[in-house]
C-alpha cells in the first residue's frame, strides 16, 4: 500500500476511469463478436433459404449435384439429436437423482462422480467421434443413424447430467425430509418430489444438451455417415446439418454452396430457438414447483 | 412391493453412477489399445518429436500437428484471456444490474453456437480479413487460411468458458472485503486490482487453463480456417495443421495404408491426454478455491 497516499487523487481517478472504460470495452467486444457472427451468418445464409430448399433432398449427389435442398440434413439432424437426447436423458436423470438423493452432501462417491463428469465434459468431441468409431467397429455396426445416436448420446451425457445435477442441488432439504416423514420410499421421493421440483431446470438442461448434440460435427463425422436420402431406419446412414455445411461449403459450385449456407441458417435458427425456449422454460414451467 | 421397487431402482442407479468413471477409462484404454500397433514399432520420441509426416513411406512424425495445435491455442488464449477477464471485471464490478442480467444470454449463446457456424463465419469474414488486411499490414503474404485466423475464431469460442468461470470466482470473493477496501478510500479499480483480482488469482488461472483445454481439442471451426498444411508453422500467417484437424481429415482414408490407423489413434490419444491433464489441473485448482472460500 506504499503508493496510495503519494499519488494524487486525480491520477487515481483517471486510472479508475481508464480501466472502467477498458473493462466496458472488453464486454462490448464480446457482445460485438456475437452480433457480428449472427449478423454475418444470417445475412449470408437467409437468402439461400426457400421452400424447395427446405423440403427437397439433393439431386445428383450432395457434393456435385446442383438441384434440390437440404431436407436430408434437417431430418437426419433432428432424428439424431432427438434420439441421442432421449438416450442421454435416460442415463442422466437417474444419475442426477442418485447423486442428490441416495448420496449425502459430503459423499466421496458423489464428489468423484461429479469430477469424472466434469472430465468427460472436457473431452473434445473429435475424441468422442474416434471412440464412437472404435465402439462401432467393435459392435460390427456400419456408419449409421444408430451409431451416430450412440456417439452423440455419449457427448451429451455429461452436459445434461451436470445441468440436471446443478438444479437438483438447489432443491431444499426440507422437501426431502417432509416426503420421507410421510413414509415415501426414496424412489417415490425422487420422481414425485425431486423431478417435479426441478422440472424447469431439467428441461433447460435437456434443451442445452439437444443444442450441443444437433450442432456437433466432429462426433458424427465418422459415425453417422452422410447421404442424400432421409434415413428410413436406424441402420441407414444419416446426413446432418453441421456436416452438410462442412462438406458443401467446400465445393466449387455456387449452387451447392447455397445449400451449405441454407444449412447454416437452419442450424443457427434452431440454436437461437432452443436458447429462447430454454429461457422461457426456466420462467414458465414452474407449475409444480413449491416455492 | 414399493420397497422392492425402491431397492431395484437403487441398484440400477448405483450402476449408472459408475458410468462416468468407466467411460473415461474406456476412452483412454480404447485409444491406447488401438494405437499400440504404432507405439510398439516406433520409438515414442520419433513419434512425438519428428516432423516427418509421410504416411506412404511409413513415417509418422506428429510434431507439426502438436506444434500447430499449440500455436493456434496459445494465439487464441493471448487474445481471449485479457478480453474475457476485463469483460468479467466489468460485468461483476462495474456494470449495473440490468446489464449483468442481460449479459448472461449473450455468453450462453456464444457458448451454444455450433463450431461449424463459427467455422463458416471464419471463412466468410476472418480469413479474408487476415489475408487482405492484417497480412499486408504486417508486410507478409498470406492466403488468410492461417494460424492467426484459427486463433481469432478460437478466441471468440473460448470467451464464454473463461468469462463464465471468472464470474463465478469473482462472485465468491466476499462483498465485505470490497466494502472494506472502498471505505478506506480506494477507487473501484484499486479495489478490483488489489482485492478482487488478488483473491481470485487462482480462480482466474483455473479459468484460463480450462479455456486452454477447451480450445486445444476444438476441431471443426479451426479445421475450416487454419489451412491444414502438415509442416511446422514459422509465423502466425502460416497455415498450420492441428491434431484434431488431422484426425478429422484423414479418418476415412486411413485403412488403405498400414499403421496409418494406429498413428491417428496415437494422435487422438496424445490429444486426449493433454486435454485431460489440463482439465484435471483446472478442476483441482477450482476445488481448492471453493474450499478456501467456504
Amino acid at each position: 500500500m506504499n503508493g496510495l497516499a503519494e499519488r494524487s487523487l486525480g491520477r487515481r481517478k483517471r486510472a479508475d476511469l481508464f480501466f472502467r472504460i477498458l473493462a466496458a470495452a472488453s464486454a462490448g467486444l464480446v457482445l460485438l463478436a456475437l452480433l457480428l457472427i449472427l449478423g454475418t451468418i444470417l445475412w449470408k445464409s437467409v437468402p439461400a433459404l426457400s421452400l424447395s430448399m427446405l423440403t427437397k433432398t439433393p439431386k445428383g449427389g450432395f457434393y456435385l449435384g446442383k438441384e434440390g435442398g437440404i431436407l436430408n440434413a434437417i431430418a437426419g439432424s433432428l432424428y439424431l439429436a432427438a434420439g441421442a437426447t432421449a438416450l442421454a436423458f435416460l442415463l442422466s436423470l437417474p444419475l442426477a437423482l442418485y447423486l442428490n438423493l441416495y448420496k449425502g452432501r459430503g459423499s466421496k462417491t458423489a464428489a468423484w462422480t461429479r469430477f469424472f463428469l466434469d472430465v468427460l465434459w472436457g473431452v473434445p468431441s473429435i475424441v468422442y467421434g474416434v471412440f464412437g468409431f472404435i465402439v462401432m467397429l467393435a459392435l460390427g455396426l456400419r456408419a449409421s443413424l444408430l451409431a451416430g445416436i450412440l456417439t452423440v448420446a455419449l457427448l451429451e451425457f455429461p452436459i445434461m447430467c451436470r445441468a440436471i445435477d446443478e438444479v437438483m442441488r438447489l432443491v431444499p432439504r426440507e422437501l426431502k425430509e417432509a416426503s420421507d416423514s410421510l413414509g415415501a420410499t426414496r424412489f417415490e421421493t425422487a420422481f414425485k418430489v425431486f423431478v417435479r421440483q426441478a422440472a424447469p431446470g431439467i428441461l433447460t438442461g435437456v434443451l442445452l444438451a439437444f443444442g450441443r448434440g444437433i450442432g456437433d460435427a466432429a462426433s458424427v463425422l465418422f459415425t453417422a455417415g452422410f447421404t442424400d436420402r432421409v434415413p428410413a431406419s436406424l441402420a441407414d446412414p444419416a446426413a446432418t446439418l453441421p456436416l452438410a455445411i462442412f462438406f458443401q461449403l467446400g465445393t466449387p459450385f455456387p449452387e451447392v454452396q447455397q445449400r451449405a449456407y441454407a444449412s447454416a441458417a437452419v442450424l443457427t435458427l434452431i440454436i437461437l430457438l432452443i436458447s429462447l425456449a430454454g429461457r422461457a422454460m426456466g420462467r414458465k414451467a414452474t407449475r409444480h414447483v413449491v416455492k | 412391493m414399493r420397497l422392492l421397487k425402491d431397492a431395484l431402482a437403487r441398484r440400477a442407479m448405483g450402476l449408472i453412477t459408475a458410468l462416468p468413471a468407466v467411460l473415461v477409462l474406456l476412452i483412454v484404454v480404447g485409444l491406447f489399445l488401438k494405437s499400440k500397433a504404432i507405439v510398439a514399432v516406433e520409438p515414442l520420441s520419433r513419434l512425438l518429436f519428428s516432423s516427418a509426416w509421410h504416411p506412404v513411406q511409413g513415417q509418422f512424425g506428429l510434431l507439426p500437428f502438436i506444434v500447430g495445435t499449440v500455436w493456434v491455442t496459445v494465439t487464441a488464449l493471448v487474445l481471449a484471456v485479457p478480453v474475457s477477464i476485463f469483460a468479467a471485471i466489468y460485468l461483476s464490478e462495474y456494470a449495473p444490474r440490468w446489464v449483468r442480467e442481460s449479459a448472461k444470454p449473450v455468453v450462453d449463446l456464444l457458448a451454444g453456437l455450433p463450431s461449424v457456424v463459427y467455422g463458416v463465419w471464419g471463412v466468410i469474414l476472418v480469413v479474408p480479413f487476415v489475408g487482405n488486411v492484417l497480412a499486408p499490414l504486417a508486410g507478409v503474404h498470406s492466403s488468410g487460411y492461417s494460424i492467426l485466423a484459427g486463433g481469432i475464431v478460437l478466441a471468440i469460442m473460448t470467451f464464454p468458458t473463461i468469462i463464465h468461470v471468472t464470474l463465478e470466482v469473482f462472485a465468491s470473493v466476499p462483498l465485505a472485503l470490497r466494502e472494506a477496501s472502498l471505505s478506506l478510500g480506494a477507487t473501484k479499480w484499486e479495489t478490483t486490482r488489489r482485492v478482487v483480482l488478488r483473491k481470485g488469482a487462482q480462480g482466474i488461472l483455473a479459468a484460463s487453463v480450462l479455456g486452454f483445454s477447451r480450445a486445444f481439442g476444438e476441431t471443426m471451426a479451426v479445421l475450416m480456417v487454419v489451412g491444414n498444411v502438415p509442416a511446422v508453422p514459422r509465423s502466425l500467417f502460416d497455415a498450420g495443421y492441428p491434431l484434431p484437424a488431422l484426425i478429422a481429415n484423414n479418418y476415412g482414408e486411413m485403412m488403405s495404408i498400414p499403421r496409418y490407423d494406429a498413428a491417428l489413434m496415437a494422435a487422438a490419444l496424445v490429444l486426449t491426454l493433454i486435454v485431460l491433464f489440463f482439465n484435471v489441473l483446472a478442476r483441482r485448482i477450482l476445488v481448492q478455491v471453493e474450499r478456501r472460500v467456504r
